[in-house]
């Protein structure tokens, strides 16, 4: 399988479930192209409805088509969907409304764009509210079972997508499930926890640090709320260091929730890593690089945080 | 529709105005000039207008009512009671531990009511869905969405109000929704016309599309008509401005902005609500005597008073 933006593999399992499911509708805001629900818009315009450039707007709809029994897939980019963070708040997550919201274009990785494009705390606005599972899948088989899972689950739902490819990460065999996470490299020294688009890199990562002799052990954490709490203990029990490596804000994402697991349930040596300022703008690799989220960033912070 | 009932529906209302001042003296908050203004509107709706059955409160085809001016649910709760959604003695549990009458609406609490609201400005977009969601199932159900005047400050609704004529078409317009516009010219700080003024309120909503009706919104044969013309409007939902009063039916109240947000005492409470019954001072006694529901609530305000 080539590499593939886990926005593209969203349009296209959007496209192949809605041939045999009529509750699925889309409401974007003029990101449609952008998004990857073009191709479910021009196959069914009758179920695509485009609101223009009013995200709150958008969100709102999304509540009412949900309370008449449809299944909106409400998108925008990550940044611009939850800085409508009150619609969310109310017409959506208090209301309990069927809503599966979709951001894409997590994180610095959209590079040249900068900041005022980019999601980076997207996570942490809707970890707080009580009732929206986050899913942000590390591929496209991932993103394709997770979107089918989105269909099916009753509830909001909040769906955290990337702009750029992503290589082929998931296990042969590999079944989605709310609130499961994965080993996608067994170890001993040190737990990777990685999200979206920093699986790919954490595990490139721990095989650098193979050749020094440290042994990682890399989760696939798509599931950021519920977290895998069994597996990270597990895995932190057995390491006794645990990094968690993220394209969103250090506070309040994957990090955040770690930390709170393992403060209060197992307290365990933790190093967070994400974005820690402003994006700005630049190539996704050289972002990646200078914010320390690369294989090699990844390694050294592994290597320092161990006193390697 | 057939013609309404007048002197019915306005011996609704008065009924629905004490249970308001009921409610909001046994809270001790809550907003009662909203309430007052909008409860003429949301009586003729539910007992002259809606489909619903409140023993099927998910009912697919039932006709929604979004107050989006949330704050103001008291009127809503008044009118759901006496629709049969819940006991009337509920009532006095409002804004109390585990009721599920909420300060603000909350769906997942209080079945029938169709979505939360009360961080204002959202209702519109949220019925806009619902209509559109009704057009697509070929459903024959309407949408009545309820917004303030100063809520109408808000930016949201403006994205809906020029989505509204707009969306769905030409396959599915949204001519199944009626909005109406609970215009009793003050809010929390005070005057709308001196906190951020909305008119020309009817040249804006026209420049965006909708079809726009001015009414006396205490008139319940004004508001059945209009809703009348809305739903014989095709092709474009249909915007109602409520002229209202802001506390009408208790002097104190009417026109005071002290009355946005505050609940009256008990002694305050059986005062209005005397004055909502249209008894004098001096008549009340004896009036007390011969109406044994309102001697209840009344003998429930002194007990209050005195706790």
């Amino acid at each position: 399988m080539p590499p593939k933006a886990s926005r593209a593999a969203f349009g296209e399992a959007l496209l192949e479930l809605a041939a045999t499911d009529d509750r699925i509708v889309t409401v974007d805001a003029d990101l449609s192209k952008s998004t990857m629900t073009i191709g479910f818009a021009k196959a069914h315009p009758d179920r695509a409805f485009n609101v223009g450039i009013a995200e709150a707007n958008m969100v709102g709809i999304g509540a009412g088509l949900a309370l008449t029994g449809k299944v909106p897939f409400v998108c925008s980019f990550a940044c611009f969907i939850v800085g409508r963070f009150e619609t969310i708040r109310m017409s959506v997550a208090y209301t309990d409304a069927n809503v599966k919201l979709v951001g894409t274009h997590a994180g610095i990785a959209i590079g040249e764009d900068g900041y005022s494009q980019m999601g980076l705390e997207d996570i942490a606005c809707i970890r707080a509210l009580p009732n929206i599972p986050i899913i942000q899948p590390g591929d496209e088989t991932e993103t394709k079972q997770a979107v089918a899972y989105a269909v099916g689950h009753q509830g909001p739902l909040y769906l955290r997508l990337t702009r750029q490819a992503l290589e082929p990460v998931s296990p042969p065999g590999y079944r989605f499930q709310l609130g499961k996470s994965v080993v996608l490299r067994a170890g001993t020294d040190v737990t990777i926890l990685a999200s979206g688009g920093t699986v790919s890199n954490a595990l490139d990562g721990a095989t650098r640090l193979a050749a020094e002799g440290v042994h990682a052990e890399v989760i696939n954490a798509a599931c950021i709320k519920p977290l895998d709490e069994e597996l990270i203990l597990r895995s932190a029990g057995k390491t006794g260091h645990v990094v968690t490596v993220e394209d969103h804000s250090v506070a309040g994402g994957l990090g955040g929730a770690v930390a709170e697991l393992l403060s209060e349930v197992l307290p365990t040596p933790l190093r967070r890593l994400g974005v820690s300022t402003f994006g700005e703008s630049g190539d996704p690799r050289g972002l990646y690089a200078k914010h320390g989220l690369d294989p090699a960033g990844i390694a050294d912070s592994v290597l320092k945080f161990l006193n390697r | 529709m057939a013609r309404p009932d007048t002197a019915r529906l306005q011996a609704t209302a008065r009924a629905c105005r004490v249970q308001i001042i009921r409610m909001l003296a046994h809270a001790g908050s809550g907003h009662p000039g909203g309430s007052l203004s909008v409860i003429d509107i949301l009586t003729t709706l539910f007992f002259n207008r809606l489909r619903f059955d409140p023993k099927r409160p998910d009912w697919p085809a039932r006709d929604r009512v979004v107050l989006s001016k949330g704050h103001c649910v008291p009127a809503l709760y008044s009118v759901m009671a006496r629709a049969g959604f819940f006991p009337e003695s509920q009532l006095v549990t409002l804004r109390k531990l585990g009721s599920p009458l909420q300060g603000h609406p909350d769906r997942t609490a209080l079945p029938g009511i169709e979505a939360a609201t009360g961080s204002l400005g959202q209702g519109l977009s949220i019925s806009l869905g619902m209509a559109l969601g009704l057009r697509l199932a070929d459903s024959p159900a309407r949408v009545y969405c309820i917004i303030g005047d100063g809520e109408s400050q808000e930016g949201q609704v403006w994205e809906a109000a020029m989505a509204g004529p707009k969306l769905g078409q030409p396959a599915h317009p949204l001519d199944n929704l009626c909005l109406i516009l609970d215009y009793n010219k003050i809010q929390l700080d005070g005057f709308v016309k001196k906190i951020m003024d909305l008119e020309p309120v009817v040249a804006k909503w026209k420049d965006f599309g909708w079809p726009v009706l001015e009414i006396d919104g205490h008139n319940v044969e004004q508001i059945d008509k209009a809703l009348d013309q809305a739903e014989a409007t095709k092709g474009r939902p249909t915007f109602i401005v409520a002229h209202t009063v802001k506390g009408k039916g208790v002097s104190f109240m009417e026109n005071d902005p002290e009355w946005h947000g505050r609940a009256p005492k008990p002694a305050e409470a059986i005062r209005a609500i005397r004055e909502i019954l249209g008894v004098s001072d001096a008549a009340w006694g004896d009036y007390v005597k011969t109406d044994r529901a309102t001697a209840a609530i009344v003998a429930e305000l002194e007990r209050l008073e005195k706790t």
